[in-house]
């Protein structure tokens, strides 16, 4: 049935740090390939060699350009990925019932098995995370690696999303949203986690921590370090530089 | 959005069968001009390969059947299992009437409501979508109900009626084209997509997540040439509405309602809607695209 949950006993979602994300994709290529050698069929490539090579991808990252409320200008890595939202557009409007969201964890799946792929709940999610396999030709989306989270067969350590644990500065954060005393639902309260396009009243779960504002260190006072180790580059060079530049100018 | 040509047959054609079948299980047409052994089964065709074509636009359409078992959540669903009883109750109608002359009204009074709310629900399919602010309006089902029942109108031979139908499609299909133009701007934009930037500040995409393209710009992000798409409405307008239109006022006056004539005015609306619907794919923005800055 692809009728809603009406509450879920947990709420299993991501926190991403817009701070801290330095954009090196790596999330995106950990997830590709967990995602491709385990749960469902492989996120396949089309023309991978050729002139217009595309993929499946169950998590993408934008960059943005944005000015901030300083009037200072900010370049924002902007990871996307399922936002497992709470009233997911994306299950009620599947025909098949292959869309659903799990009452115990409000994870969002895709039953391949039943999936005919209509591409109707990519048309229906707002947010861009489902894309349909060119190969397989059913909806592929992100399970917040369900298949590492419960396995008891990997080291504790391991049991997190694939994007998560590859993350290098610690950006991306998994945990219990329901759980008010958790890792990310304190991160969201004490960060004002954003969530993207609450006008669609979607709901998503996963929440996005806005990068801080940088500090104004004109106004501090600080002493200046820098300028004077500048200003000692001697400016008539002497003797071998000398000809050097020379040559070099005259080149 | 992408428009593809299978949604694009599939919608017209079925809305303009049921349409036929609208009118016919009311008894409402004209048998001397359509003769019920012809007009039955071909409104029977158009309806049948508008469905079928809807399975060409699936990726594992081998699995199709199982797209008629959550009727009660999803609209999809819905239409698929509603278009199969309307044909059920509509050919059952059909077989009385044709072989054994039996024009049971009740029964081709429910027949019609099936039809009406077999195109409300396909409809519904799209109007639901409030990714994508064009088709969420309320006007959306209302002109897919006037583009499938009007055409077929002209079964009925009374060119007045069918003159003031057609232009209360033209009126509405000008209205909704006039909203829609509206809607995005109302809905989301970049700033609520992304959530970093407040309402006076600069923002926009440095990097797209990838250098090459993928199934969300194809399928969802679909930029037309907007400098063709008022030449595209005029064109899909006068053939869907004002053409017919003065056609239908041509049979009252001077009196050549035949069978072809009647067929051509059909044709004619049909290529319009084509038109009509490959714009309504075509300009409807889906919100996904703002991520991409477009």
């Amino acid at each position: 049935m692809t009728s809603l949950p009406k509450n879920t006993v947990k709420k299993l979602g991501l926190a991403i740090d817009l701070d801290t994300c330095v954009g090196c994709h790596a999330c995106v290529i950990s997830c590709k390939e967990w995602n491709t050698s385990n749960y469902g069929s492989p996120l396949s490539d089309m023309d991978a060699y050729g002139e217009n090579p595309t993929g499946t991808f169950l998590n993408r990252v934008h960059t943005y350009e944005v000015e901030t409320e300083n009037n200072d200008y900010k370049v924002v890595h902007f990871p996307k990925s399922c936002l497992h939202c709470e009233d997911a557009p994306c299950v009620t409007v599947c025909p098949t019932g292959a869309s659903y969201k799990r009452e115990e964890d409000g994870i969002v799946l895709v039953n391949e098995d039943a999936c005919i792929g209509c591409g109707l709940c990519a048309w229906a999610c707002p947010y861009g995370a489902r894309e349909m396999d060119a190969d397989a030709g059913v909806m592929k989306k992100c399970t917040l690696c369900i298949d590492r989270i419960y396995n008891e067969n990997i080291p504790e350590e391991d049991r997190q999303p694939a994007c998560v644990r590859a993350c290098p500065t610690n950006a991306r954060h998994f945990g219990d949203f329901a759980d008010p005393s958790s890792h990310v639902a304190k991160l969201s309260t004490s960060r004002c986690g954003i969530e993207l396009m609450p006008e669609l009243e979607a709901k998503p779960v996963n929440r996005y921590l806005p990068p801080r504002l940088k500090t104004d260190q004109g106004s501090n006072n600080l002493p200046d370090i820098l300028t004077p180790m500048i200003n000692k580059v001697p400016k008539n060079l002497k003797g071998f530089l000398s000809w050097v530049d020379k040559v070099l100018e005259k080149i | 959005m992408k428009p593809a040509t299978s949604l694009i047959i599939f919608t017209v054609l079925s809305g303009f069968g049921f349409g036929l079948l609208f009118w016919l299980n009311l008894n409402l047409y004209s048998s001397t001009n359509f003769p019920d052994v012809i007009i039955f089964p071909t409104a029977f065709l158009i309806s049948i390969v508008g469905l079928i074509s809807s399975s060409f636009h699936l990726g594992n359409p081998q699995r199709a059947l199982l797209a008629f078992t959550q009727w009660r959540s999803s609209w999809l669903s819905t239409e698929a299992v509603l278009a199969v009883l309307t044909l059920f109750t509509s050919f059952i109608y059909a077989v009385l009437s044709i072989v054994f002359k039996l024009y049971i009204f009740w029964l081709g009074l429910i027949a019609s409501g099936m039809c009406l709310l077999t195109i409300f629900s396909t409809a519904m399919i799209y109007t639901q979508m409030k990714t994508v602010p064009r088709w969420n309006m309320k006007v959306t089902p209302v002109l897919f109900l006037l583009y499938g029942t009007v055409g077929g109108s002209i079964i009925l031979n009374n060119g007045l009626l069918s003159f003031f139908l057609f232009l209360i499609l033209g009126s509405v299909q000008i209205w909704t084209w006039k909203m829609g133009d509206q809607q995005f701007k109302r809905s989301s934009n970049i700033r609520t997509a992304t959530g970093l930037s407040t309402k006076d500040k600069y923002i926009r995409m440095l990097e797209p997540p990838h250098t090459g393209s993928n199934y969300l710009l194809k399928e969802m992000v679909n930029i037309v040439a907007q400098k063709h798409i008022y030449k595209l409405r005029w064109i899909s307008l006068c053939l869907l509405s004002l053409l017919p239109a003065i056609l239908c006022l041509l049979t009252t006056t001077a009196n050549i309602n035949y069978f072809t004539f009647l067929a051509v005015i059909c044709v004619i609306n049909l290529i319009g809607t084509l038109i009509s619907r490959w714009l309504f794919f075509s300009e409807a923005e889906h919100v996904v695209g703002l991520y991409y800055d477009r």
